[in-house]
């Protein structure tokens, strides 16, 4: 399968109704391997990792879930390409650096995808739409354990899966939900959940921006440590903090709309007319004020039906994105009025707002658990 | 657990802004977790890879699995400053599972045996005796 015709359609989880998707964008599972026998990929010399890249390969793409699927090895993608897949989330920033030595893989639904070589042998990815951490371990786990019937993978019965670096020891696991957390940024809230979730042993982080900086107020929230508890309970207790996240956002959510209605409605009317009539605009700006067009469609100011065009420009204006559309190469400003260009003729179908002033009603902010 | 507070420079030149690149190994390094690794350390190179304990300390990595073997003690204070338990309690890779609770039983059948001998129940610890030995040879098969 062509690298093109993968990009042609964006993934699966950008689409997918999962629970709770309002708030939480995706659910990932990541698991780290490493074959017994072979020096870790950053300490291998090139014939090592060229013989442990040449032995795994096929052994994924045989696969029944891989039937079909994208299987490249670095050195033939090229910067372009790389930066796209690691805008969709689909490879690391530090594999994009890789050339020979190292490949990757990924089913047409770009709900799995492998990594060859990049800190460990293999780094395998798993990832769905909305809050759905336990399905999303399910899917990677039954790639693991088929593929452990083919490989000798690294394992101490004391330390568990041995990786590269020994803050992953253990279930090898990285378990993150991407969150939109909007409410939470605006009530200034947001430091103070970082900073509890920081306390048992989770981390939150802005998932473009950096640091607390979130961009788009994307927050990813994943395990910190990957020893001494097993799988399961890594996700159970993920999943309980991630709960009382949603509830803290939709609290905020409906504290906004009787306390600061003009605050509120005045950010998403502004997000949606500078959207609809800018003609340059950087892809922190458009992150920015579309997560206040979701916020608006979550709230009931635009009809649902709008969502999947909001989700999609948020993906597809990120730089890499941009310059694919495009057959030259642009400058920054060319980018930027491109973008503006692109989300105006997206959002032009768009109805205005439908804040007549404060609804009667307060409309509810999580109606996909019901 | 280890607290640290970073100022602004130092936490971008960690990495801990990086939402890609934060290892939590680079950052302990930095803080004297080097040195006591190197303390506690006997073995200078790994016998499988000759990866270094230098190379560790640059790199906050490991060259390969016997390493985790090679440099134990050093490792072993880290990894509970990072970790929640110092022992793995999850997923088994389905070939090992039978050889690990194997060794699982065989310990606690020893246990048992000392326990006999203590007591002086030599009928019992001859018993006891009988089933590591058997458990023991159909791990050698």
């Amino acid at each position: 399968m062509k690298l093109s015709s993968l990009l042609s359609s964006s993934g699966e989880w950008l689409h997918g109704e999962g629970p709770h998707n309002q708030i939480v964008v995706s659910s990932r599972v990541r698991l780290a391997r490493n074959l017994r026998e072979h020096s870790f990929p950053g300490h291998a010399k090139k014939a090592q990792r060229l013989a442990v890249l040449e032995e795994i390969k096929p052994r994924i793409e045989e696969l029944p879930e891989m039937r079909d699927a994208f299987s490249e090895y670095m050195q033939d993608l090229n910067t372009l390409e790389k930066t796209v897949l690691v805008e969709r989330h689909l490879i690391s920033r530090e594999q994009a650096q890789k050339t020979i030595g190292s490949a990757v893989i990924m089913n047409r639904k770009q709900t799995l995808s492998i990594m060859i070589n990049e800190e460990d042998h293999l780094r395998m990815q798993a990832i769905r739409a909305g809050l759905q951490l336990g399905n999303t371990f399910k899917l990677i786990d039954k790639m693991d354990s088929a593929l452990e019937q083919k490989l000798d993978f690294a394992f101490d019965p004391a330390l568990g899966y041995l990786t590269a670096c020994p803050t992953n020891v253990g279930t090898a696991m990285r378990a993150s939900a991407m969150l939109h957390l909007p409410a939470l940024v605006l009530a200034d809230q947001i430091n103070k959940v970082i900073q509890a979730v920081g306390k048992i042993g989770l981390a939150v982080r802005g998932l473009y921006g950096e640091g607390t900086e979130a961009m788009g107020n994307l927050f990813q929230v994943s395990n910190q440590t990957t020893l001494g508890e097993a799988e399961e309970d890594i996700i159970g207790r993920l999943n309980k903090v991630i709960e009382q996240i949603i509830e803290h956002e939709q609290n905020a959510r409906q504290n906004l709309l009787q306390k600061k209605p003009g605050t509120l409605f005045d950010n998403i009317g502004r997000a949606y007319g500078i959207l609809t009539h800018a003609y340059s605009m950087t892809s922190k700006e458009a992150l920015n004020l579309l997560s206040f067009m979701k916020l608006g469609i979550d709230l009931g100011f635009f009809p649902g039906s709008c969502l999947t065009a909001v989700d999609e420009l948020f993906m597809e204006t990120q730089p890499a994105h941009m310059q694919k559309s495009s057959t030259q190469k642009l400058a920054a400003e060319e980018r930027d009025s491109l973008r503006a260009e692109i989300i105006r003729a997206k959002l032009n179908a768009f109805p205005k707002p439908d804040i007549a002033g404060p609804p009667d009603e307060v409309p509810n902010t999580d109606t996909a658990d019901e | 657990m280890q607290k640290v507070n970073l100022c602004e420079a130092c936490s971008k030149e960690k990495g801990v802004t990086d939402p890609t690149g934060f290892a939590l190994t680079d950052l302990l390094l930095g803080l004297g977790a080097a040195q006591e690794f190197e303390r506690a350390n006997t073995v200078q190179k790994c016998p499988a890879c000759e990866f270094t304990q230098n190379d560790f300390k640059k790199t906050g990595r490991l060259g390969c699995a016997v390493c985790y073997d090679t440099f134990a003690e050093g490792l072993g204070p880290l990894l509970k400053s990072m970790h929640k338990g110092t022992f793995h309690t999850g997923k088994i890779p389905a070939r090992q599972m039978r050889s690990i609770q194997l060794d699982k039983e065989i310990r606690l059948l020893r246990e048992e045996l000392q326990a006999a001998v203590q007591k002086e129940k030599y009928e019992a610890a001859a018993d006891l005796r009988d089933r590591i030995r058997l458990l023991e040879t159909s791990i050698s098969s």
